[in-house]
Formats: structure tokens, sequence, C-alpha cells
């Protein structure tokens, strides 16, 4: 029976289950989508909608949701989880049909939240996740009693595996073509004893069901015990940033190197082929040059997510904000602050949406102000621009290399200036009572090479798009303003002064002048507030557009051009400044207000400006 | 390190709070919640009463599995005071802050009272 019937009517269809059980992952087989999968609870916080059609022709709108572990909805998560399932959405409607999806390992939470999920009135089946790994330690499941004293369909699936969706997706006909009714919602919020009573019918069933091996075949417990040792645990993860940061210098020194130099062979080629003129200096000043000192970063972009993404599928995200808890405690945070946190690392946007798994309002605002103090991949090209500008390339202590090594205190500034700030928000903004700190630690599992790198080429592809969306456009700006005005007749020095980079750099200059930012940077900070990386494509239009560039790369250039003192201003201040607009907009959406994001840019200019001004007067006083 | 020493005290004959416990204690969930906790106690400490907080941390602690009758056992210990601490709870692992793990009152099992 696969021939498809075009007039069978379309199926919407929800999947919810505790945190981390597989139900991104499952979508992602069912819709052929890309939506972020990674072993620690809380990745999915939003809504999604994908389409696929089943087996029997019947086109299927599928939903995946937050995960939960009831449908009290309390923290912003969870609310998207319940508005979903009851139809609480305004202009949305119910799904016809549940997918529940539990992780087969531990069956116990989720036939709990299935008992309550009746309620909803919405048709449902039960899909046993994760099958691979059950079956590997030997867990053995009796999958058609559960489903006759349940009365719903169980199913068992694998969501990594190419075929582990084919039974769910038979089952999903069956169920459509005989005929889904739902009825009213009837949920209310259960009190503890009515939790109590089904934890207790959920109990009995997996003791009639669900058999475990005498001897489990779980590496979890074994790997934990190195990992959360107490005080080894810490030095790991600190032994774990570190490398991972050694690594993004060292490892892609050579990759960058060449495309470097693929970029100059064409500018060089562009400009032989053009006669020279204003054209041939947008492309080759403006566009290339420009975008091209922000690709060359791409090696590094890699080389991080490779790692992030690595530590996130193998499960260690969640140990690590065990491991920091106390440490983030200290600073007023959340011990669920710290994945946002984490995910800051790649970008502040992610990492703030992250925040909706803390139900504490104060807290999660307290994250959400100091996630962007955390060092983003945006920051890296302006970092390591000044860092292989100013600092030698030389090995410290034997094997550590000292750029490095200052990247890597780069990351600890951002992060000690976080829990700081966090803790003053504590102080003097908020002095309530901490939320509890309960997390589900998921097993560790192996990291599947394919979704690592199909992890790695996504956020590749980010990064190129940014480059040939925002920067590229950013760069033609600064070309223009570069440019023009043309310089008066008989006018002496570099045409650019006379331009409008020119006059607006200098206007701003004598504001600038006590943190030691010439009026190159004043020209770069500004198209930086749109996006960070941009400063850079900026520096290298403006120093290629002003001649003194004379071919060389970028950060020879500014070798020669500024002094030390100014170079480790401009990293002060990228560690604080505000440059990013697209995080102060999420932090409006996410707040629903424009005062946090007001208020984020206000602390971060000044705290940016008072870094910078101690950091250049100290290094002039020190003779720099 | 107040807690561990309670614990390690003698041979333990009642009930203990799991936030009292040491790695390796291993043993049956029989009260959830300060409230209920509170007439169960015998030495007051749990007496203590927070109203909405302490019914919002009760079914919390339900939802995820703290359930009377609930095989518990604490894996792993923070570093900072041994706080929080990891405890598998039947088949999963929760790391929970031992303030928290307070709200439950567990029958350790003999032998397993964890290391002193
Ligand atoms: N071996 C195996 N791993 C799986 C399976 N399904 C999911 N995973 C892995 O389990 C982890 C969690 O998967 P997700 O799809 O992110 O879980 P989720 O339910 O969407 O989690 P939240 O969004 O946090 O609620 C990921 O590391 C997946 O690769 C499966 O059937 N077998
Ligand atoms: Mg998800």
């Amino acid at each position: 029976m696969n021939v498809s019937v075009p007039t069978l009517p379309s199926l919407r269809l929800a999947l919810v289950g505790n945190p981390n059980c597989g139900k991104t992952a499952l979508f992602n087989a069912l819709t052929g989508s890309r939506q972020k999968v990674a072993n620690y609870p809380g990745v999915t916080v939003e809504r999604k909608e994908g389409n696929f059609v089943s087996p029997i022709g019947r086109p299927v709108v599928a939903i995946d949701l937050p995960g939960t572990y009831s449908l009290r909805g309390r923290s912003p998560d969870e609310v998207v989880t319940r508005d979903a399932i009851l139809g609480r959405l305004e202009g949305d409607q119910r799904p016809d049909m549940l997918v529940c999806v539990a992780d087969a390992t531990n069956l116990r939470i989720m036939l709990r939240l299935v008992l309550e999920l009746r309620n909803a009135g919405i048709p449902m089946l039960l899909a046993l996740n994760m099958m691979d790994i059950a079956r590997y330690r030997g867990i053995t499941i009796d999958v058609d009693g559960l489903s006759a004293e349940l009365g719903i369909p169980v199913i068992t699936t694998v969501a990594v595996s190419p075929d582990g969706t084919q039974a769910l997706l038979q089952q999903i006909d069956a169920m459509a073509n005989a005929g889904l009714a739902s009825t009213e919602p009837h949920w209310h919020a259960l009190d503890a004893s009515e939790v109590r009573d089904a934890h207790h019918l959920a109990d009995r069933l997996v003791d009639r069901f669900v058999s475990h091996p005498a001897n489990d075949r779980d590496w979890t417990r074994r790997i934990d015990r190195i990992l959360l040792n107490p005080a080894g645990g810490l030095l790991i993860l600190l032994a774990v940033l570190f490398l991972v940061f050694q690594a993004v210098f060292s490892w892609a020194t050579l990759p960058m190197e060449w495309i470097s130099a693929g970029f100059d062979w064409l500018a060089q080629t562009v400009s032989a082929i053009l006669p020279a003129g204003l054209l041939s200096s947008l492309i080759t000043d403006g566009v290339i040059t420009g975008v091209g000192s922000v690709l060359v970063f791409l090696p590094q972009i890699i080389i991080l997510f490779f790692f992030i993404i690595l530590l996130e599928d193998f499960g260690y995200m969640a140990r690590a904000a065990f491991l920091m808890d106390r440490i983030v405690g200290g600073a007023g945070l959340h011990g669920r602050s710290f994945i946002p946190l984490l995910s800051s690392f790649a970008c502040a946007i992610p990492g703030i949406m992250a925040t909706r798994v803390i139900e504490n309002r104060r807290q999660r605002l307290a994250t959400i102000m100091v996630a962007p103090l955390m060092t983003c991949s945006a920051r890296i090209p302006v970092y390591t621009l000044i860092i292989s500008a100013f600092i030698p390339n030389r090995q410290v202590w034997g094997m550590v290399n000292l750029q490095g090594l200052v990247m890597f205190s780069l990351y600890a500034a951002g992060i000690v200036s976080a829990f700081a700030v966090a803790l003053v928000f504590r102080t003097f903004v908020w002095r309530g009572k901490s939320e509890p700190f309960i997390m589900e630690l998921p097993g560790y599992k192996r990291p599947l090479v394919r979704s690592v790198l199909l992890g790695v080429v996504q956020r590749a592809i980010i990064f190129l798009k940014r480059a040939g969306t925002i920067i590229l456009s950013m760069m033609i700006l600064i070309w223009f303003l570069s440019t023009f005005p043309a310089p008066p007749e008989g006018a002496t020095g570099p045409a650019i002064h006379y331009s409008f980079a020119g006059i607006i750099g200098h206007a701003l200059q004598p504001l600038l002048a006590p943190i030691g930012f010439n009026w190159q940077i004043a020209v770069a900070l500004i198209p930086g507030l749109a996006a960070r990386e941009v400063a850079v494509g900026a520096l290298a239009t403006v120093y290629a557009i002003g001649g003194d560039a004379s071919g060389s790369a970028l950060s020879q250039t500014l070798s020669a051009q500024w002094s030390l003192a100014t170079a480790l201003s401009l990293l002060a201040w990228y560690v604080f400044a505000p440059q990013c607009a697209s995080t102060l907009g999420v932090v409006r959406r996410e707040t629903n207000s424009w005062r946090w994001p007001v208020a984020m840019f206000v602390y971060m200019m000044v705290l940016a400006y008072i870094a910078s001004f101690v950091v250049y007067q100290s290094a002039i006083a020190l003779g720099g | 390190m107040a807690p561990i020493e309670n614990t390690a005290a003698g041979p333990i004959t009642g009930v203990i709070r799991l936030g009292d416990g040491a790695r390796g204690l291993r043993g049956l969930v029989v009260a959830v919640g300060f409230s209920a906790l509170s007439n169960l106690a015998t030495d007051g400490k749990a007496k203590r009463n927070d109203g909405e907080f302490d019914a919002e941390l009760e079914r919390r602690l339900l939802e995820i599995g703290f359930v009377e009758g609930a095989h518990v056992e604490i894996l792993h210990e923070g570093l900072f005071g041994r706080d929080p601490i990891a405890v598998k709870v039947d088949t999963m692992r929760v790391a929970l802050r031992r303030h928290e793990a307070n709200a439950i009152l567990v029958q350790p099992e003999p032998g397993r009272v964890g290391r002193p």
C-alpha cells in the first residue's frame, strides 16, 4: 500500500517527553531537519515545526517541544510545552496526536508523565527511544504488556539510526487511519499526593514490564568516578578548557595562512585586471581585504565548535555544571546558569535562549545580563588579530604557547568578570532566595562522527553567511565612508583624512584618546557595534585605503602602527564592550522590555571604557 | 562538613536526611518534602517551614523521581563542602544540592551508610 493518496487530511503531531530523551533527534529523523541535538537536558527551548509525509502519503506537521518532567510549566521552556499541548496559545491548533518519547533506559519518570498527559485528551502513543542503548545494557521491556496496560500503542525507536523510526511511522499511520478523536483537555496541575500516586502506579508498571540485568554494562558510573572526582574533576575541567583554547590557536595557524594567502592572491589578481579606480578599490580594499580579513578565522571557528560539539554530545556539559555549581552559586547564579554560560562561548544568543530552563526570573535575568561577557566566537578574530600582531609566538614553561596563554587569559577575564557582575547583581538588584538546583545527569554517549561533522559544518555555514551578509554590507559601507568625499583640490596628507570616516574618526578620537585608541580604531568600532568581527574587516579596509597597509598582512600593519599599550587596551575593550546588535535584540525579546538591553548596553560600555583606561594608563606608566 | 559527622558517629539505627549522607550511602526513600519530614524527624532539625517554597520543592523532587520507596545512592560529591551531590535514583542520575537533598529522608541499607 504505498500508492500515495493526495487527499489524505494532514496531521499535527507533537513530540513530548522528559528532557534529553531524544525528541529532537526523532524530530530530525522524521522531518530531515537539523535542529540542535546534544546530550544534556534543556537543549530545546522553543517549539519547532517541520513537515514530512508518512509511508502511506499522509502529510504530517511534526512539532518538537522542550523537554519537561510535568505539565506544570515552571520555567519559560516548560510553559511552551504546556501551552502547545493544551492548546493555550492564541491562534494555535491543538495537536491531533502526541508522540510521548521515553528514554528506554530510564522509563519510570516518563511513565509518570504519560499518566499525566492522558488528561490532555489527545490520542497518544509511546515511543521507547534509545532502544540501542537499552539493548546493549541488557535491559528488556515487555512492549506488548506495557501497551495493553497503558491502553496506548507502544513502539521502540532508535532516533540516531537510519531505519530506527520505521515502527513509529507505521504506528502513526495506523492510528490516523483508525481515526483520531481528541476530547476537551481536563488537565489540572497535580498536587503532591497525586504525583505520588501516579509515581507508584508507574513504579508498578516498571516492576512488571521492565527487567534490568544483574550487572549492567553502564560505563557512565566508571567515567564519572574520574570526571566527577571532587578535586580531580575541577582540574580536568580546567585542563579541557585550556587545551581547547590552545588547539584553537595552534592548530589553526597553517590553514589560516593558506586562506590569507588566497585572498592576497585574489586581491592582486583583481587589481591587475581591473583598471585602477573606484571599482577596483571597492573590490580589493573593501570587499576582498575587508571580508577576507574576517574569513581567515574560519579554521579557528571550526576547531572551537568541533570541541564544543564533542563535549556536548559526550555528555560533559551537565558534569561541568555539577562541578561549577558551588562556584557559580557563590556568584549568586543558578547551577543551571552554567550551561547557558558555556554555550555563550559559541555565541551569546543561544546562551541567552538557553536561560529559559531557569525558572526563577531574577536568576534568569542575572544569567542573561552576564552571558555576553563570556568570550563568544565573534571575538576570536579580534583577539587573534591583536595577539598575533603583538604577542611573540613562543613557548613558555616548555610546552605552552604564549599566544594561546594570552587567549586563555582573555577567556578567563570574561568568566571572572561575568561572576563579578553577577555578584553585584545579586547584592544590589536582587537579594531573594536561591532556586533549588536539581538537574539530571545524562548517561555518557559516544559522539557520532556524522552528527559532530554536521554540527561543525552547520556552524561554518553560519559563519560564512554572516561574512557574506552583515560583514560584507558593513565593509561596503566602510569603504564608501572612507572614500567619499574626495579630498579638496590641493589637499595634503592621505585622502582618507578628508572622507566621512576620517571626519567621524577624528571627531571621536578625543573621547577615545584616554584609552589609547587612534582615529582608525574609532572608525572601526562604530560598524563593529553591528557585529564584533566587523571591526577587524573595518581596520583592514581603513588601513588599506589609507595606504598604510602597503600590501602586508593586517597584523604587520598594526604592529607597526600601534603601541603595545593601545593593543592591550583594545583587547580589554573587547572583553567588555557590547559590540553586538543581535544580542541586544535577543535580550529585548527574551525579557520583553527595553529596560534590560539598555541596562546591558550601558553597563558593558562603562566597564569597557574603565577597563581600557586602566589597562592603557598602566601600560603607559610601565613604559609600554 | 558538619553534616557528614552526623552519619559517621556510630552505627546508624534510624533514618537520615539524604543531604547528610556521604558518598556510598545507599537506601530507600521513606519521606519527601520538609513538611512530611518535620512529622517524622525526631531531632527537630528538619522542622522548618517556608510554605510555598517547600511545597514547590517537594513537587519538583517527586517529579524527578524522589518518591517514597525509590532506591537512592550517593554516587559523587562536589569539592567545596562536598556539595552538590550526584544521586542515583532508581535508574537515573540526578545532581542536587545538599540543602535540597535534606528534604528527602532515607532508610540506609545496613552497611551502606557511606564513607565516614
Ligand atoms: N544511542 C542513541 N542516542 C540517541 C538516541 N536518540 C537520541 N540520542 C542522543 O541523545 C541525546 C539527546 O537527544 P536530543 O534529541 O537532544 O534530546 P531531546 O529530548 O530533544 O532533549 P531536550 O531538547 O533537552 O529536551 C543526543 O546526544 C542524541 O544524539 C537513540 O535512539 N540512540
Ligand atoms: Mg530537544
